[in-house]
């Protein structure tokens, strides 16, 4: 076991490390920083200043070699438009985007297992019909299209939800929040309904196909035979044995929901990480870009990491290395 | 696995497995419709020019008179817009026919790379086997591991905008999803008799791989390429529906609806709804007929 965890944490390095390299070389490739820094109006004699203040004139594996110093003693750079420490830009953005995935993932999970168990339980009812209707379209439809139909419903038309922005917010431990007012949840309804419903599409599959599964095992034979009732069978028993891949599931998706919140947050000018990315993307804010990419390839390291190793752990094929056919 | 559908021997000429697959198609009427969607959308976009009443593109037919009124209402040109007018006066219709010209063919250009690609990096892997086996597989799982939007997204901000970078970012973000499923298919066929007596012949490898191992794979790629088509369409309006795909010279749906978003405050609604609903109908229709495939081409659901 530990062969198995020292050699998936040399991978995880080593992938890593290769990540940056291309995220500082593809970052490197667009565009010309310096013109968004300076004023157009600026002397030659100031703009070979900034390229040099920049390190911008030196060789290219130089300049990856400050950044990757920098980047292994925590320190990311300064972002180009907000004159910040990008840490400091990208850590005030986190918590809205915290708030809206974690709020949405959760809808999806406790409603789409619901509604998932619903449809598993009575296939032929006209209601489960519509459920896995409504699934099918909650695959099919992008995402950015439901957003704004959203916006036109609740905002345009009806008028009774906010189209965008994060409302008022409370300060926790320095943080702030704005699930905890009620102005800053009727903010998040919109947003969070809409980054939820492609995983709830996923999640009423998933437990739909589990619970149609479990309800014909021993399990739940036994337990009918025992005289249980079937609320108390669902709950006790058919919860249980889907709850493993819906688990599974529910930690992978964590990370491409954050993915996702950039669309989202620019539909709704939710002001977390993902309209930071877009908003840098659009006026080449280099090291912001740059930030975001490793930190995100990071997150997903570590989940694959984990995910590998909580398999291992389960499964001991995979920790010898051979896949059983 | 070897055959799209089961051949039970007819007396006299043996049928054509494909009139039986077609056969069986038809025989579900919601995917039959989805098909006929399909194509006509297709169809309408190929001739787009000859059909839509205007050239969205001609900036000497547009008159800013024109613009963003609503549905059925009569334009200086002399005819109805029937569903309207955009910012710039073009009539709605029209650029949605253009758009999904657009949409079409820059997923079905991208999906087609990435099969190419996907089919032979997969196939490859399981037939030479060790270590570039190993190397190629675990580069594909950890792209896998990564939703495909994130890629696209980033390729297409670094690669800028245009029809060859959006294409290349599509390509680059699916082609993992078809080395996964060639891999796969081949990894089952390649310890199958057939191969092992094609390879016991002096037949050239490369001909083992393409007429023999390739075509028995194509099954459960075909059903790939329809999701990943369908994917990349959405994937398409939404990269341009943040800026990032194509230019604003050559409005993709994406694009149309994202112009559309600004005036949807004022209710102006048909300008981003419109596209929208096309780009929907496309999609599902794309994905039913993909689902119907998938259906019958799965041995495991046959009696």
């Amino acid at each position: 076991m530990l062969a198995f965890i020292v050699q998936r944490a040399l991978q995880a390095i080593l992938v890593m490390a290769v990540m940056s390299v291309i995220v500082f070389v593809g970052v490197y490739a667009v565009g010309n920083p310096v013109d968004i820094v300076i004023p157009p109006d600026a002397t030659i004699a100031m703009r070979e200043e900034v390229i040099r203040r920049l390190g911008l004139d030196l060789p290219l594996w130089k300049q990856y070699g400050i950044f990757a110093w920098n980047l292994l003693h925590g320190d990311f750079g300064r972002s180009f438009v907000y004159n910040m420490p990008v840490l400091e830009l990208i850590g005030g953005r986190l918590p809205a985007t915290l708030e809206l995935v974690l709020i949405s993932i959760l809808f999806a999970t406790v409603v789409g297992v619901s509604l998932g168990i619903y449809a598993g339980v009575k296939p032929d009812s006209l209601l489960s019909k519509l459920i896995m209707g409504l699934s099918i379209l909650g695959f099919s439809v992008p995402s950015f299209w439901v957003g704004l139909i959203l916006i036109l419903t609740f905002a345009v038309s009806l008028g009774i939800l906010p189209a965008g922005g994060r409302g008022e917010t409370v300060t926790v431990f320095g943080v702030p929040w704005s699930f905890l007012t009620l102005n800053g949840l009727s903010h998040i309804v919109l947003p969070a309904l809409n980054l939820a419903l492609f995983k709830l599409a996923m999640m009423i599959r998933l437990a739909r196909a589990g619970t149609r599964e479990a309800m014909l095992s021993d399990t739940v034979k036994f337990a009918r035979a025992a005289g249980l009732s079937e609320a108390t069978i669902l709950r006790r028993h058919v919860l249980k044995l889907i709850s493993i891949p819906i688990i599974t599931v529910f930690g992978l998706e964590l990370g491409s929901t954050l993915a996702f919140a950039v669309v989202t947050e620019t539909i709704f000018s939710w002001p977390g990480v993902g309209k930071l990315i877009i908003d840098s993307i659009t006026v080449l804010d280099r090291p912001v870009m740059v930030a975001y990419l490793v930190l995100t390839a990071f997150l997903f390291v570590m989940i694959n990491f984990t995910v590998d190793l909580v398999f291992a752990a389960i499964d001991p094929r995979i920790r010898s290395g051979r896949q059983s056919a | 696995m070897t055959g799209p559908a089961p051949t039970t021997p007819a007396p006299g000429k043996a049928t054509p497995p494909i009139v039986l697959f077609w056969r069986e198609f038809r025989r579900n009427r919601f995917a039959t419709v989805a098909l006929a969607v399909t194509l006509l959308l297709a169809f309408v976009a190929l001739f787009a020019p000859f059909i839509a009443p205007q050239d969205p593109y001609n900036l000497q037919t547009l008159s800013l008179m024109d613009a963003r009124r609503p549905p059925g209402h009569v334009g200086s040109g002399g005819y109805v817009h029937i569903l309207g007018t955009d910012a710039q006066g073009r009539d709605l219709l029209s650029a949605i026919l253009y758009g999904l010209r657009i949409s079409i063919q820059i997923s079905l250009a991208a999906g087609f790379i990435a099969l190419t690609i996907g089919a032979t990096v997969g196939v490859l892997a399981a037939y030479v086997g060790g270590w570039i086996e190993s190397v190629i597989m675990r580069i594909v799982d950890l792209q896998l591991s990564f939703p495909a939007i994130l890629l696209a997204l980033v390729l297409s901000a670094l690669l800028g905008q245009g029809k060859a970078q959006l294409v290349t970012a599509l390509v680059a973000a699916q082609y993992a999803y078809f080395a996964r499923t060639a891999y796969g298919a081949a990894t089952a066929e390649r310890r199958k008799d057939y191969v092992e007596a094609a390879l016991a012949t002096p037949l050239s490898a490369r001909r083992v791989i393409f007429r023999h191992l390739l075509p028995n794979c194509a099954p459960p790629l075909i059903v790939v390429a329809t999701v990943q088509i369908a994917s990349s369409i959405s994937l398409e309006a939404t990269l341009s529906f943040l800026g990032l795909g194509l230019p604003v010279t050559e409005p993709s749906l994406g694009m149309l609806i994202s112009n559309g978003f600004a005036y949807m405050m004022s209710g102006r609604y048909w300008i981003s709804v419109y596209p929208g609903l096309m780009l929907i109908l496309l999609i599902m229709a794309i994905n039913i007929v993909g689902d119907q495939i998938r259906d019958q081409l799965n041995p495991r659901l046959r009696r």
